[in-house]
């Protein structure tokens, strides 16, 4: 290598590790800015007024659903196994919608603590398969629908579930 | 070295001449053999039914949108550090490749996002940096046609490309180090893939297939941008002896 091309490659990597440093302090001092919802633990630690729009991020807990005679609002508890907010909400839900199902609800936090949802979005996991898949790791008791961390089976194991 | 070899862009272009056709009957065959399996007989998942089949597209656009970019970064080191003569051909030829991709990662992600997340667009970490990666291909590409002469061209084009590099880490990263409406990774992680076999086959075939679509064109384009200098260069050399 030359003393110009050495001088140039010196020059680049020094270049490059300051990018990389500045972009690292700069996301770390955003840090919590970047978030898109918050869990329910950090909403009641934070306890937002009720005028700041809020996200609020978890599971929808089992048996927690209720609509409303005319099918119009529904209420339920978001969670994320350690803290239950309660999530009131007038609208349509994502087909995803149901308990057990990730959720993201925006809304606004009113003084009893509870959630008033102006828009509800479903979260789906980075999990595929087919159902025929999930119905012999339900019936094989590997795998209940709405556990938080499904137990995925690795390309190669299942088939030996599917038989 | 072959490199070095290769800096030579009469020995490139007919290396590229033989591999061509090769490389563009591949990609033909892979993308009729993963968008049939993938879109035809790659089984329903259990939770999105048939819109799963938007991840056929979705997914490979979106790893070549971020594979474009590094490739496109390293040209750029590689041209600014060795002065290689192919290697900002190489980046130039591959931006709107990649940029294209990225494009359709986002129409395709939208329209996925409507069905089963209830919205086309948030502005989560994930949505946002791969819309920084678009605008970032875009100002590239833009800087280039903004001067004229090649050499200055290439130098600002290959240091924006190099700054942009950072954006890369933070699409990838961007599902684990925030909450995200998108989900996590489900093919590159740590604990291996969490998609059934069943629909990580036809993936990883239609990612093939866009890994060559890439590849080829890629080749196609260098060739064109050497040819194109060479033009540049003999009308120069005609107008400088008329004067």
């Amino acid at each position: 290598m030359t003393p110009r091309k050495r001088r140039r490659l010196m020059i680049g990597i020094a270049g490059l590790a300051c990018l990389g440093a500045a972009a690292g302090l700069v996301l770390s001092s955003l840090g919590d800015q970047l978030v898109f919802f918050l869990s329910p633990t950090e909403i009641v630690e934070k306890a937002p007024p009720p005028t700041q729009r809020i996200r609020i991020g978890g599971l929808v807990e089992q048996g927690s659903v209720v609509r409303s005679d005319d099918g119009t609002t529904v209420a339920f508890n978001i969670t994320d196994l350690a803290t239950s907010v309660h999530v009131t909400y007038r609208g349509i839900l994502p087909a995803l919608f149901r308990e057990g199902q990730g959720v993201v609800a925006e809304g606004h936090r009113q003084p009893d603590g509870t959630v008033k949802a102006a828009e509800v979005l479903a979260k789906h996991d980075e999990t595929y398969m087919p159902k025929e898949v999930v119905e012999s790791l339900k019936a094989s008791g590997r795998w209940q629908e709405g556990d938080p961390l499904p137990s995925a089976p690795h390309p190669g194991t299942e088939a030996a579930v599917t038989r | 070295m072959m490199l070095t070899r290769l800096a030579n862009p009469t020995r490139f272009m007919r290396l590229a001449d033989r591999l061509l056709p090769w490389l563009a009957a591949a990609t033909v065959l892979a993308f009729a053999a993963g968008l049939v399996w993938g879109l035809g007989f790659a089984p329903p998942d259990y939770q999105q039914g048939d819109t799963v089949r938007i991840m056929f597209v979705h997914v490979p656009a979106a790893w070549l949108a971020m594979f474009g970019y590094s490739f496109m970064a390293v040209a750029s080191f590689v041209a600014l550090v060795w002065k290689h003569p192919l290697a900002d051909v190489a980046a130039k030829a591959a931006a709107p490749l990649g940029a294209g991709f990225c494009l359709i990662a986002l129409i395709t992600g939208s329209l996925w996002g409507e069905p089963m997340w209830g919205t086309w667009w948030v502005w989560d970490a994930r949505l946002t940096s791969m819309l920084v990666l678009f605008f970032l291909y875009v100002g590239y590409i833009a800087l280039w046609s903004a001067i004229d002469e090649p050499e200055r061209a290439a130098r600002a084009a290959a240091i924006l490309a190099l700054v942009g590099a950072v954006n890369v880490p933070i699409v990838k990263f961007s599902v684990d180090w925030w909450s995200t409406l998108h989900q996590p990774a489900s093919v590159i992680r740590m604990d291996g893939p969490t998609i059934d076999a069943s629909i990580l086959w036809p993936l990883a075939i239609n990612a093939l297939a866009f890994q060559l679509y890439f590849v080829t064109v890629l080749l196609w384009r260098m060739k064109a941008e050497l040819i194109g200098r060479r033009i540049r260069a003999l009308t120069l050399g005609i107008a400088a002896r008329e004067a």
